[in-house]
């Protein structure tokens, strides 16, 4: 493991890697002083748009601010091409895998994935089958997670295929760094992200129902007490669109209408932040009141588009993860442009007995985990915790999968100590609709203890202005 | 606009004027008790207090015994009363919180700022400051909430539906604290015009602030009659039953629009009986009688209302 | 054999209900034990019709108007064909589908081990497999009307030794998955020969999966496999999923009486 770590300013010579020339410059010039002052001033900023998210655990929810760091992570044109190149090359191969699976089955029967391994995955959607969603998209937003660990070294940690949270950060973020360091974006050519909610807007609308002449799109929320209700608050106001809850919606004569103080209103399209499970009590958990009763056969009917489609959970699943580079070749044949970090299924016996042996070096994580939560790094991880965690992979070895931990790549943090370099991930958003897009930016993470490889905000990540500089 | 959206902004409106009547109902009886006749009436003046703002059976189970002190904690800072003073801010501040994108940032500070203020304020605290201070604040309060509405929110639906529920809510508690104060002060009125109905009778108009226009309409003794007069049938007093309907029909009638709706009907059968109705015929039938009756009819009209744009009930 | 059924629900309610929707799977497919020949499905509000995931013929009723009762009836004459209970697939979902474990068929220590006399034979010989767990586990659970509700589980009857026939479905194809038996929930008629009285619910029963032969029907509250008798309406992971009435309300207080009355004769 003894790998240099690379960062995304520093050349290992000292110099400064082209696309971060400017920022450091900007760093040199720019004392701690002002630095901590411009982030005091974007604290308050966000406080003020009450950009709060909920933590849940200690005792009920608490809100909480995501810290934001003011020096922003950059990407040259070059590098941006190939990862969004390779985000949307397997976004496309992701859509067709979810189309295939919920009608012919080609790729089981070619044998490029195993039919167990969909089959007795609780995310796959008997209700799916057989029917066809508009354009063929079942995932019409997706966060592809990558990492970085050199020059060219880039690495898909996970899709995100289901409702994919932390676009409003970005969108924050920029207004932040736009109003605290103008001066910035007037030296450097950085692509804007801003118009990201015209262009989902336009997403929605373009797969509405066949017929459907201005199409009514709407956001369903689960309420004010979901973690993420203020990205949908914050979505449905700049798409102008009505921010439903589950009761305001309801089903009749084939359709989904929304009571309004005119009346029913016909909703060709819903973008829901719901999860599967409780989106029809008739159809799903009984005792949900977040969903709509009646949905799941208005939908099948072809009379009301749902974004993302239902049972899309199976394609991001860690157990169908490993299989994503056969996909893309499966069904595009091209190589795909974003490597898969290599992974071991515990519950085959030969990756079992290595992950046993090898607990002190591997990432471990629970299949049907998120979150960073029931996970083990096993370098950060003392030998009584890793002790604990081998009685658990044992106790259910398919539950588990294990990845070599990942040199994740650096970029420098203003943290207590001064600014130091700091582990990061990156998130882009990719929109899929009448055409597949990919957002020039993302959601950087940043893990902010030192050493840290967990970038969940949940546990003590923070966010960065993401930089595309245009050529 | 989402017909959930109206019927919070509508409930946020109804909870804020229903803190401010409490108020009024608690300082009303609070007045009452002050009087010398307390031993006698002292009983009866509390608990038509409970009877006018609350829940009988509630309170009976939770206390048992009617006094000052028990009224008072039910109806200002029980927290398990659903219609205390205590409720009806947070009920009311719960609806704003979930409307920020529809109200302006004033109304939601203000209201956050009264709520805030008040889950600090427990029973010792309301005794040293004062029970008549208290329930100045409290009016004071939901003044200042109605000022900012009317200095910063748009004029369109959303400014409508918040004027119905404000309109209505005034309507049923003018209507029942004279329903209410009329009965328990029935015993005495043989003494019609006598230092007992200034005092009283008093009372209730300074309850709805309307002490000083009795005097300014009317030049004269206090009597039940034209207290009743005032509150039910004069267009020009703000908390009348009559003003409130003005109010109520002229808001249906910018959002019903060229629509018909069952409860502009309703509503303005109601407002015909308040705007030719005459004071004569309602006491030859009973004020009791007539009042009882608008409360039943304008609570059916507004489960219509309720229905017939926010789409529940 | 011509069957005649005639099946009504009637919901009531103390306080009005303002809003209903309802899923009805109460339309029998086509199948080669069975041919509908005439069939009508009659509800109070408005009916659309779908098809669900698993091919089941279904309707979504809406009532939006305010009343204190609902009624629902299906109608119709079905021709049936004595195949012994076996049935092809139907080519709609893979048949793998049917080993997954669904909150009403949840495995527990208790179904692990009372399968465990069966792992030889259902290797050897699932039929033979699914006959003996069947005949153990009408041994094991007496039919007790009553002794379950709708929310009732797989581990629930096993436990307590009683359940009706939706119970006993749901242990033996909990205990059929367990055995690695792909096994599906069949909601249906059945006529008894007693034209007399009315059923006062609809029936149910499993089917398993063997390879070479097709679904296999068990009827364990009967003692039988399918026969001509049976009618099949729905099939499904459990009774969630192909419940012949599932709905939801607005209103109405907490306590709904629902009548129910299922006429089954021979033409």
């Amino acid at each position: 493991m003894q790998r240099r770590l690379f960062d995304e300013m520093t050349s290992p010579d000292g110099s400064a890697r082209p696309a971060y020339r400017h920022i450091s410059d900007w760093l040199k010039w720019s004392t701690l002083d002002r630095l901590r002052q411009r982030s005091t001033e974007a604290e308050v900023l966000f406080r003020r748009l009450g950009i709060t998210f909920i933590v849940y655990g200690d005792d009920g929810g608490t809100e909480r601010l995501i810290p934001f760091d003011v020096i922003p992570r950059v990407f040259s044109a070059d590098e941006w091409k190939r990862l969004s190149d390779g985000s949307i090359q397997r976004v496309r191969a992701l859509n067709m895998f979810l189309h295939d699976l919920y009608h012919d089955r080609n790729v089981m029967r070619a044998g490029i994935i195993p039919e167990d391994v969909i089959l007795a995955n609780a995310q796959y959607q008997p209700q799916m089958q057989g029917f066809t969603v508009p354009g063929g998209i079942y995932t019409h937003i997706a966060g592809i997670d990558i990492v970085r660990v050199s020059e060219n070294e880039f690495y898909v940690l996970e899709d995100n295929l289901r409702s994919p949270s932390g676009v409003a950060y970005m969108l924050e973020n920029r207004q932040v760094m736009m109003r605290l360091f103008p001066e910035l974006f007037s030296e450097m050519r950085i692509a804007p992200v801003d118009h990201y909610p015209d262009v989902l807007l336009r997403t929605l609308r373009g797969v509405a129902p066949g017929g459907a002449q201005d199409p009514t799109v709407v956001l369903l929320t689960p309420g004010a007490y979901n973690s993420a209700y203020y990205e949908h608050a914050f979505l449905a106001d700049e798409m102008g669109i009505e921010l439903v809850e589950g009761a305001d919606l309801f089903v009749a004569d084939n359709a989904v209408f929304m009571r309004t103080t005119e009346g029913p209103r016909r909703v060709d399209v819903i973008y829901r932040r719901i999860d599967d499970d409780f989106i029809d009590p008739l159809a799903f958990r009984h005792d949900s009141s977040l969903g709509v009763p009646g949905l799941l056969s208005v939908y099948r009917s072809g009379r009301v588009t749902i974004a993302n489609a239902m049972g899309t959970g199976v394609a991001d699943d860690k157990s169908i993860y490993p299989y994503v580079p056969a996909l893309v070749r499966f069904y595009l044949g091209e190589e795909p442009l974003l490597a898969n970090v290599p992974t071991y299924l515990l519950r085959e016996k030969d990756d079992l007995a290595y992950t046993l042996e090898h607990l002190d070096e591997l990432v471990v994580k629970e299949v049907h985990g998120s979150g960073g939560y029931g996970m083990l790094v096993g370098p950060a991880s003392t030998a009584a915790q890793i002790e604990i965690f081998r009685h658990k992979i044992l106790a259910n070895p398919s539950n588990y999968i294990a990845q070599p931990t990942l040199a994740l790549s650096t970029c420098p943090t203003l943290v207590e100590q001064g600014i130091a370099p700091r582990h990061v991930d990156l998130r882009p958003y990719v929109l899929s609709g009448e055409e597949t897009v990919v957002m020039p930016g993302g959601l950087t993470r940043v893990a902010l203890v030192e050493g840290s490889l967990v970038v969940n905000s949940s546990q003590g990540g923070g966010t960065k202005d993401t930089w595309i500089l245009e050529e | 606009m989402l017909s959930r959206t109206a019927d919070q902004l509508y409930w946020m409106a109804r909870y804020v004027e229903r803190a401010e009547n409490i108020a009024r109902i608690l300082e009303v009886s609070y007045r009452m008790s002050l009087m010398p006749e307390e031993t006698r009436e002292g009983l009866s003046i509390w608990g038509s207090a409970v009877q006018i703002g609350g829940n009988w059976d509630e309170f009976d189970a939770a206390y048992g015994t009617v006094n000052r002190q028990n009224v008072i904690r039910h109806l200002a800072l029980d927290s398990n009363n659903t219609s205390s003073i205590y409720s009806c801010i947070q009920v009311a501040r719960e609806n704003a919180r979930a409307l920020r994108g529809s109200i302006t940032t004033e109304m939601f500070e203000s209201l956050n700022a009264t709520w805030i203020e008040l889950s600090g304020i427990d029973e010792p605290r309301l005794a040293a400051q004062g029970y008549q201070n208290f329930f100045d604040w409290v009016k004071e309060r939901s003044h200042l909430f109605r000022g900012v509405i009317d200095s910063t929110l748009l004029r369109d639906e959303s400014h409508h539906f918040i004027d119905l529920g404000d309109a209505i809510e005034r309507a049923d508690n003018t209507a029942r604290l004279l329903d209410g104060k009329y009965h328990i002060l029935l015993p005495s009125v043989e003494d019609v015009g006598g230092v007992l109905d200034y005092y009283q009778w008093g009372a209730v108009l300074r309850a709805v602030s309307a002490f000083r226009s009795y005097h300014r309409i009317y030049r004269n003794v206090i009597t039940p009659e034209r207290v009743a007069q005032l509150l039910i049938l004069r267009a020009d007093m703000p908390r009348s039953l009559h003003a409130s309907f003005n109010r109520i029909t002229d808001t249906l009638d910018l959002l019903c629009g060229t629509r018909i709706y069952e409860c502009r009907r309703q509503a303005g059968e109601i407002h015909a009986r308040l705007h030719f109705g005459r004071m004569s015929d309602i006491f030859k039938s009973g004020l009791h009688e007539f009042l009882t009756d608008f409360l039943k009819s304008q609570g059916s009209f507004a489960v219509q209302m309720q229905r017939d744009f926010l789409m529940i009930a | 054999m011509r069957i005649v059924v005639r099946h009504r629900t009637v919901y009531n309610y103390d306080h009005a209900i303002r809003y209903s929707t309802q899923y009805l799977r109460l339309t029998p497919r086509n199948n080669p034990s069975q041919r509908v020949i005439r069939w009508n499905v009659e509800g109070q509000g408005r009916l659309s019709p779908w098809t669900d995931g698993f091919g089941n013929l279904c309707h979504t009723l809406v009532c939006d108007e305010i009343v204190n009762q609902i009624s629902v009836s299906a109608n119709g004459i079905v021709e049936t064909t004595e195949l012994n209970g076996v049935l092809p697939d139907d080519g709609i979902l893979p048949i793998k589908v049917f080993l997954r474990p669904t909150q009403l068929t949840q495995i527990d220590s208790e179904i692990r081990d009372f399968v465990v006399p069966y792992v030889e034979t259902a290797r050897s010989n699932p039929l033979d497999a699914a006959h003996e767990l069947s005949q153990a586990l009408t041994e094991r659970i007496v039919y007790t009307e009553g002794s379950s509700h709708v929310h009732s589980t797989a581990s629930d009857a096993l436990k307590n030794g009683r359940g009706v026939c939706q119970d006993m479905a749901h242990v033996f194809i909990a205990c059929a998955r367990e055995l690695g038996m792909p096994a599906r929930y069949v909601s249906g008629y059945l006529y008894t020969g007693d034209e007399a009285t009315p059923q006062v619910a609809s029936h149910a029963w499993a089917a398993v999966w063997i390879e070479g032969l097709g679904w296999v029907s068990f009827d364990l509250a009967n003692k039988t496999c399918g026969t001509e008798r049976h009618i099949g309406l729905a099939v499904g992971l459990d009774y969630a999923s192909s419940a012949p009435l599932r709905g939801v309300r607005e209103g109405g207080s907490e306590s709904e009486r629902m009548d129910v009355q299922v006429m089954v004769t021979q033409a």
